[in-house]
């Protein structure tokens, strides 16, 4: 399996890139991240909505472009170079994904168009953001639907119009579809180390909902894969945004009569650095192209999101350290990308975890 | 030609021509007559001017038909790539076809006591008396100079210009009194290579290679060939199919005496293949720490191995330098051979103390744990890679040096 681009794959890239950089530059997110919602809608329904970006990897039958993982990684990359404020994890990826992998087909047709065109703004409450195997522990549904319990952190359920839930029902998880003024229904938003993405707790008090679909723990599993997959790729786009801007840094600014970037302490760990993104951007490029063919998803997905958040911290920590105290600054804008890359190193797992579960497969494999 | 054609014409050759009971310099001036020993090469120098594709077709349809090809292995690569490249005719006649046969062995005399990662700051003395070149200085790190006929040897033959245009390259004949190799051991006890004195060494100026003063250029010539591991796609592996007949008695015994400096280079890469039965035969995967560790190795391991296809298919492509890749290459292969020795330390405990045939997997364990740190020296070491990255991919500047100006008021090594 390869990893290279098809050119049709490229062109997508620079479009999505160009348009990424004059609709989400540093002032726009600083702007966003202060504000409650979060994301500019006129900018969402540009790029997510008329561009067809929220859409990118969902079935044409249902609205989309009918492209992958790998067409989603793409945009997630792009996104995560320029911090993209916005639903696009919550909604398209895992929102959307939850649908492809568990609603019955007529849902899906009721649910996915809407997403797909980013008039919907879903998201996917877990009870459990560490690991697929403890979802399902708090949250718990009747027969009829009616909902109890709390997910510590949802991801921007704060501007959802569609709440779907992974909930215990009898022996098995549901999909549960619910609506954002449902009764019972409190979400409150928390304070995050990553104001690019909002967190609320979500506690449902008999709420009503509807069964959309049947999860098993494989197809839990599946989508965690790729939620994990399309996140790694928004990593290395964050990390590849700091490696460049840093480099960038070090030939401008002047120390001892001469650019920083002349002295080998610093030009090591830049190569060290270029080493360590380039490998996990391999593995998280390879990661998508095992989805998208069906062949060891769990342990490739693991892979990357573990490589990827490794090199996204280090390319974070190498930014402010060699920016000296200036990187340590509000002003400056490379706190933006090291929170970004601090919340996404625990979200769906720490590197650590994944890596036992890459063991675990492993093991089970042989 | 279309790889469907080379392959019929090789066949077709072969059939005619090959026999198991022809001796092997015998069989190996038909190749180079028919221009089978070096395809890549030009027509009137016993190739056919095929790119290197096409040369791939032929290496393959030799290893099918278990036919015995010209010699290559080796730093005769490097001699023959480098004099075919920047050689006079009268030295391509002289050398190439006793390279191609295998009748000549040759080494390459490049890195001093005094010069490692600078390499041009080299100071063995060449100097015209009497209508030859006399040498004398010290070489070290040669890989088979104890039993080669030639070396490929730099020196300094003006000391009044900057370093790297003072230097020339000479083809040195190993079999004269004023040469001496003596074995280098190394710290995991093998004797891989050679440390060469030159006392009052006699080159004739018709082996002079490149000119005077052109000896850098020469060099970087052999180094590109040894860094894109030219001969080692060219030469074609183990031979496919039965091999009966006294040929291969003589080719079995050439690539024996050219692969034995080798044996332990899998071991300095950390043998990352031994890492999961080891756990496993061990019981140490089921240790949580370990675990993580291995996993790591994977995540390496697996990433530079995409990443090097990905640049193998951009070099084919002609998107890519071939050095800096070759560099980022280099480093990872650095990386992983640490992990995995950290990782075999981990699984093997205590034991890791022993070593020989009755120690951790045949005494390879040991041998991993004392030749993985040769790998980030080899070829150029991690520092030196990390600079041709920063500096040519990254562009980064350069730092201040002071080695500008005449050779000669350069502080050096005493």
């Amino acid at each position: 399996m390869h990893i290279e681009f098809s050119p049709e794959q490229q062109l997508l890239r620079d479009i999505v890139s160009r348009a990424l950089r004059e609709k989400s530059p540093a002032t726009a997110v600083r702007e966003q991240m202060a504000s409650d919602r979060g994301y500019d809608p006129a900018v969402w329904q540009e790029l997510c909505g008329d561009a067809g970006l929220a859409g990118v990897h969902l079935p044409e039958a249902y609205g989309g472009a009918g492209g992958g993982a790998v067409e989603l990684g793409i945009v997630a990359e792009e996104m995560g170079r320029t911090l993209f404020c916005g639903p696009f994890l919550a909604s398209a990826v895992m929102a959307g994904g939850a649908l492809l992998e568990a609603a019955n087909e007529a849902d899906r047709a009721e649910l996915l168009p809407g997403i797909a065109t980013g008039a919907t703004i879903a998201t996917l409450v877990l009870d459990d953001l560490n690991s697929p195997v403890g979802v399902g522990g708090s949250i718990a549904a009747t027969v009829d639907g009616v909902l109890s319990g709390t997910a510590a952190m949802v991801v921007d359920a704060h501007v959802a119009d569609l709440l779907l839930v992974v909930a215990k029902g009898g022996s098995s998880l549901g999909l549960y579809a619910v609506e954002a003024d449902a009764s019972g229904l409190d979400i409150a938003p928390l304070e995050v180390v990553d104001q690019t993405r909002k967190l609320s707790r979500v506690t449902f008090s008999d709420t009503p909902s509807r069964e959309i679909g049947q999860l098993t723990r494989q197809s839990l599993n599946r989508l965690w894969d790729r939620v994990c997959s399309a996140l790694a790729h928004e990593m290395i786009g964050g990390a590849q945004h700091l490696f460049e801007s840093t480099v960038a840094y070090t030939k401008q600014r002047f120390q001892f009569g001469r650019p920083i970037g002349s002295f080998q302490a610093l030009k090591h760990r830049c190569a060290d650095l270029l080493l360590e993104i380039e490998l996990a951007r391999a593995v998280t490029y390879h990661s998508a192209r095992c989805l998208d063919a069906r062949e060891g998803e769990p342990y490739a997905a693991s892979m990357a999101k573990a490589a990827a958040a490794d090199a996204y911290m280090s390319a974070a920590r190498a930014a402010i350290q060699l920016r000296g105290g200036i990187g340590f600054t509000w002003e400056n804008d490379t706190h933006l990308w090291f929170k970004r890359a601090k919340g996404s190193e625990v979200l769906f797992g720490t590197p650590a975890i994944h890596r036992e579960r890459m063991m675990t497969l492993l093991e089970s494999a042989a | 030609m279309t790889p469907e054609q080379i392959r019929r014409e090789v066949s077709a050759w072969l059939d005619a021509n090959w026999r198991v009971d022809r001796p092997l310099i015998e069989w190996r001036n038909l190749l180079l007559e028919a221009g089978w020993a070096a395809p890549h090469w030009p027509e009137e120098w016993y190739g056919r001017g095929f790119t290197l594709e096409q040369t791939v077709v032929v290496v393959e349809v030799f290893r099918e038909m278990a036919a015995v090809p010209a010699a290559q292995v080796g730093p005769r690569g490097l001699a023959s790539e480098t004099i075919l490249a920047c050689g006079s005719d009268d030295q391509k006649r002289r050398f190439l076809r006793p390279i191609l046969t295998g009748e000549h062995t040759w080494c390459q005399l490049f890195s001093e006591p005094g010069s490692g990662s600078d390499l041009a700051g080299l100071s063995t003395r060449a100097e015209f008396k009497d209508g030859n070149w006399i040498l004398n200085g010290q070489k070290v790190w040669n890989t088979s100079a104890h039993h080669a006929d030639f070396g490929l040897l730099v020196a300094r033959t003006d000391w009044d210009v900057p370093k790297h245009q003072g230097i020339s390259y000479f083809l040195l004949d190993m079999r004269q009194p004023g040469v001496e190799a003596r074995p280098l051991r190394q710290m995991n006890g093998h004797q891989s290579f050679n440390e060469v004195f030159m006392t009052n060494a006699v080159v004739p100026p018709e082996d002079l290679i490149g000119g005077e003063g052109n000896g850098w250029h020469v060099a970087k010539t052999t180094l590109s060939f040894e860094r894109r591991g030219f001969s080692r796609r060219v030469r074609g592996s183990t031979l496919d199919g039965p091999k009966q007949g006294p040929i291969y008695e003589e080719y079995e015994e050439e690539l024996r005496i050219a692969a034995e400096p080798y044996t332990w280079y899998p071991q300095r890469e950390g043998r990352v293949d031994l890492v999961l039965p080891r756990a496993r035969e061990t019981g140490a995967i089921a240790d949580p720490a370990t675990r993580q560790e291995i996993a790591k190795l994977i995540c390496l391991h697996t990433g530079a191995k995409l990443a090097s296809d990905s640049a193998e298919a951009k070099r084919k492509a002609g998107t890519t330098d071939i050095i800096p890749e070759g560099s980022i290459g280099k480093l990872a292969a650095s990386v992983i051979a640490r992990q995995a020795s950290l990782v075999h330390t981990m699984i093997s405990g205590a034991d890791a103390m022993l070593s020989g045939p009755e120690s951790a997997a045949d005494g390879l364990i040991a041998e991993i744990l004392v030749s993985v740190p040769a790998i980030s020296i080899a070829g150029g070491t991690d520092e030196i890679q990390r600079n041709i990255i920063s500096e040519r991919v990254l562009g980064m500047p350069k730092g201040y040096r002071a080695d500008q100006g005449p050779f000669r008021d350069i502080k050096r090594n005493a």
